[in-house]
Order: C-alpha cells, then structure tokens, then sequence
C-alpha cells in the first residue's frame, strides 16, 4: 500500500477558530483524511512533541500552523515544524499577518503581564508575583516559555511557503489549499492561496456602487440601519473590501456587515491599514479642516480599525515603545 | 540605520523626508535656492506629481527606513494642479497623523504645508522649523519588532 502524505496541523497565539475551520470542513474532512495522513493536531490527536521530534526532516508534506508567535515555546515549535515539514503553510490571519494578538504591539511585553497578573480585581496577587522562565519550588525545578518583547508573524521567524488568510479561513479556502498542496502542481513559493484582487470585486453589492465614492460622515454599524443592498462605502460605513483580499466569498457583506480586513491585503500592496485608511478618507466630501477633523472623529481607533488583524505584519510592526520605560521601571 | 546614533558631544541632525509636488512646492524649493537662501540640510526631498499622489504606504515606509520627520508639501486649496488631490492628501494627512500619534510618533514629525511656487522664502521657515522641532525631539528610535528573518523586501 503506498503511503499517504503526511499533513500536521499546529496552533500558537490564536484563538482556536482556525482549527474550527477545519472542523468545519463536516464530511469533506473525511474527503482530506482519506487522502492525507494527520500525524499531528494536537487540538484533536493525541500525539505529543516528541512524536515530531521523532520524525525524519522533510518528511510531513505540509503543515498548516496558525497563530502568531508570542513565546519561545511557539517559535521552537515553528522551527520544529519548519524542519519537518516540505511545505510550511501559514494557515489564517495570525500566522500571516498577526491577527488580532497582534494588537498587543500596541503595548510593552511588561505592560500585558501586569494588565494579566496583577490589576485585575478578581486576581489575589498582592506580591505582583510575574510568570518566570525559571523557578524553584521543593527541590523541583520548574520552567515556562518566556513570553516575547513582540507579537511576530509566523513568516518573521521562519521561512513560510504559502498562506492561507482568513480569520478563519473558510472551510471551503481549506479545502482548496489542500487540493493544490496534493496536485503537485503548486504556485510560486510565497503565494497567497486565495484570488489575488480585491473583496470588492466579488461583492454582491458590486454593482450598486457608485462611480464616485463620496461621504461627509462616517457611521459606525450600531448607529445605523443598514441597507441590505447597497454598498457599504456608499452609505458611509467603514467597509475595508476595497484594501482587502477576497476568497471569502464576502461572507460579511452577506450577513449585512462591513468587511473588516482579515484577508490581508493583495500583492500589490504592501500594508493594508496604510491603504484602508488613504482609500476611506479619501471618500470625504469636506474640503474644510475643521469639516474633516469633525468627520474623522467618528474613528476613534484608527489603529485597531485599519490594522485589526495586520499590525505585526505592517511596515511600523506596532507602537514605537517608549525607549526609557525600562531605564524608569528598574529605577522604580 | 547607518551614521544614526547621535556622537557624543555632536548636536543630533535629523533627517527629514519630504514629498514636494511637481507644481508648487517642489518649484518653490527651487526658487529657494535660485535665490541662494541658506536653510537647514537635513531634508531629502522626493519629487511627487501631486500631494494627492502621496501614499500613506510612503510615510509609513520613510518612517521605517529611519526618517525622524516627513514633510508633505503641496499647492494651496483651490491651486491644485489636478483641481482636487490636495484636499485628498488633506484629508489622509489628518488621519494618518492621528493614527502616528496612536502609534507613538509625535505630531511635530508628522507636517503638511501648503506651499506656492513663489514661496520659496516659506519653504526655508518651514524647514528650518520643522528641523528644529524635531531636533529637540530627538530621533525617532523606532524599536518596533525586529523579525529574526525578514521576509522579502517589497517594494511600495
């Protein structure tokens, strides 16, 4: 009997809705078992590290792996992967872009572990005690994984072949990933596995937009009806279709909500949040600075709105830290 | 970022990128210097057809490759060359300048001017201002996530 293709899937900083879409592949996942040998998912199969670490290099056909990098334990394990693996596939917006984690470069490494272990009310922590690498306790000597200064995608720590994008990718973008992984036939090292244009070309709402696009206020989904037919752009709201790649057959956009960019941005651009942000002020009717400012005040958060899901992946990889915080904490 | 780190005892020079369009600011500056007016050296000017040309991508990637300062210069409203693209480079101005200071760069790094091309004199005050406002800031000192492999450079 010949044998299958070995296919491994991994998870780092993510939220579990990338293994989700696989799940969600229903009875096609028998389809992708059928074909493919699983010898790791830790979300679903027991095998263990060691059981990787076992294998011989090179010999997984693919691995998909999600999640961003947050901790030397993930960034072993993609290099452990990247090892074993032909093909390494970033599998979601995490892995390609940083995802929602990725938002954490908004604050210092510091910052997050005080935010988790010690300010929360419902938290006992009167010694402000922080997780450490290393500790001692009755003569058994215990060790964690060091959480990282930075939030990096999984291509900024090892070499990755393909990405899937998506947050999730849809069940269906699996499913395609998959066939062309087995056909042989595979694309240029480096490609996005999904269509190479933008969400508005395969919006449903395409054909209502008009030629021009041209707004005097932002509207935010909650302060408005929206209307189920027409474009998104076109009734103020802050639709990122157009700075978005498309291949989720504009799943929002059907259930009546704007596109909020988990697809990455297309080859031709380098970083969406700078392209999301220059396409929709561009939209703006006013002429006026004091007409503008008004206007833009309806984006509160143009960080987290433009780089929701790519701030690791962006050319500022995240807020510039304040270089003497750490001279000011030891001095504290 | 090479010869960045400011010596000791020498006075920290920042470098400022700035994006002059064809039609007003960029003939300004070159009516600064017909005129031989002395101002501060430390701006690298790139030529663009309009400031409504001006990529945010192109701030942003100035910034990264180590700008202490981005200077967009652009023909006074109603001037405009193409009639509309300065009040687009108005209103990405506006926003991206919040989102920077969002991202800790100080709005002093960030500028917008409306220059003419017979203002070659407003171009020497706005350098030698910004030049000096940025100084006293200090320099940029990105300390973003450094990759521990970068993925290939592509080119905005």
């Amino acid at each position: 009997m010949a044998t299958k293709p070995k296919v491994a899937f991994y998870w780092c900083a993510s939220c579990g809705g990338c293994e989700e879409a696989v799940v969600d592949l229903a009875e096609a996942v028998l389809d992708v078992v059928a074909a493919v040998d699983i010898v790791f998912w830790p979300v679903a199969l027991d095998f263990k590290r060691h059981d990787v670490e076992a294998m011989p290099d090179g010999s997984i056909l693919a691995t998909f792996l999600n999640g961003a990098i947050r901790s030397t334990e993930q960034q072993e394990m993609a290099h452990l992967l990247r090892a074993k693996s032909k093909l390494l596939i970033a599998f979601g917006s995490c892995a390609q872009l940083g995802g929602i984690p990725g938002l954490a470069n908004l604050f210092e490494a510091q910052d997050i572990l005080k935010a988790a272990y010690c300010d929360p009310t419902s938290n006992v922590n009167p010694e402000g005690v922080l997780p450490l690498t290393h500790c001692t306790n009755n003569g058994h000597s215990l060790e964690l994984p060091e959480f990282s200064k930075h939030v990096r995608t999984l291509d900024q720590v090892v070499p990755v072949d393909y990405y899937v994008p998506g947050c999730p990718p849809t069940p269906k973008m699996l499913a395609n990933a998959v066939q062309i992984l087995l056909s042989g036939e595979l694309p240029p090292r480096g490609s996005v596995l999904a269509p190479d244009r933008a969400l508005c070309e395969e919006c449903p709402r395409k054909d209502s937009k008009p030629e021009k696009l041209s707004i005097t206020a932002f509207k935010r989904p909650q302060e408005v009806l929206i209307d189920e037919q027409t474009c998104l752009l076109a009734q103020g709201l802050m639709c990122l279709g157009s700075s978005t790649r498309s291949g989720c057959e504009a799943l929002c956009i059907t259930g009546n909500m704007p596109c909020t960019g988990c697809c990455g941005p297309t080859s031709r651009v380098r970083d969406q949040g700078a392209k999301a942000l220059s396409a929709l002020a561009s939209m703006l009717e006013s002429k006026e600075d004091a007409d503008i400012e008004r206007a833009l005040a309806a984006i509160p958060d143009p960080v987290g709105t433009f780089y929701r899901y790519g701030l690791p992946a962006s050319l500022l990889h995240g807020k510039r830290l304040d270089k003497h915080a750490e001279t000011r904490r030891a001095g504290s | 970022m090479p010869n960045h780190q400011p010596v000791a005892n020498s006075r920290f020079e920042p470098r400022i990128t700035a994006f002059f369009c064809n039609w007003c600011t960029y003939l300004a500056a070159d009516l600064a210097g017909t005129s031989r007016m002395k101002y501060a050296p430390n701006t690298r000017v790139i030529r663009v057809m309009c400031s409504g040309r001006i990529d945010p991508q192109f701030v942003l990637d100035a910034f990264a490759h180590g700008a202490d300062g981005v200077l967009i210069g652009g023909c006074h409203p109603g001037d405009c060359h193409y009639q509309e693209g300065n009040y687009k480079a108005l209103r990405r101005y506006y926003l991206l300048k919040r989102m920077l200071m969002d991202m800790g760069i100080e709005e002093d790094r960030f500028r917008l001017e409306w220059i003419s091309a017979a203002e070659g004199d407003r171009v020497r005050t706005v350098i030698n201002d910004m030049v000096e406002k940025v100084r006293a800031l200090g320099p940029l000192d990105l300390r973003t996530p450094i990759p521990e492999t970068l993925p290939e450079e592509v080119t905005v």
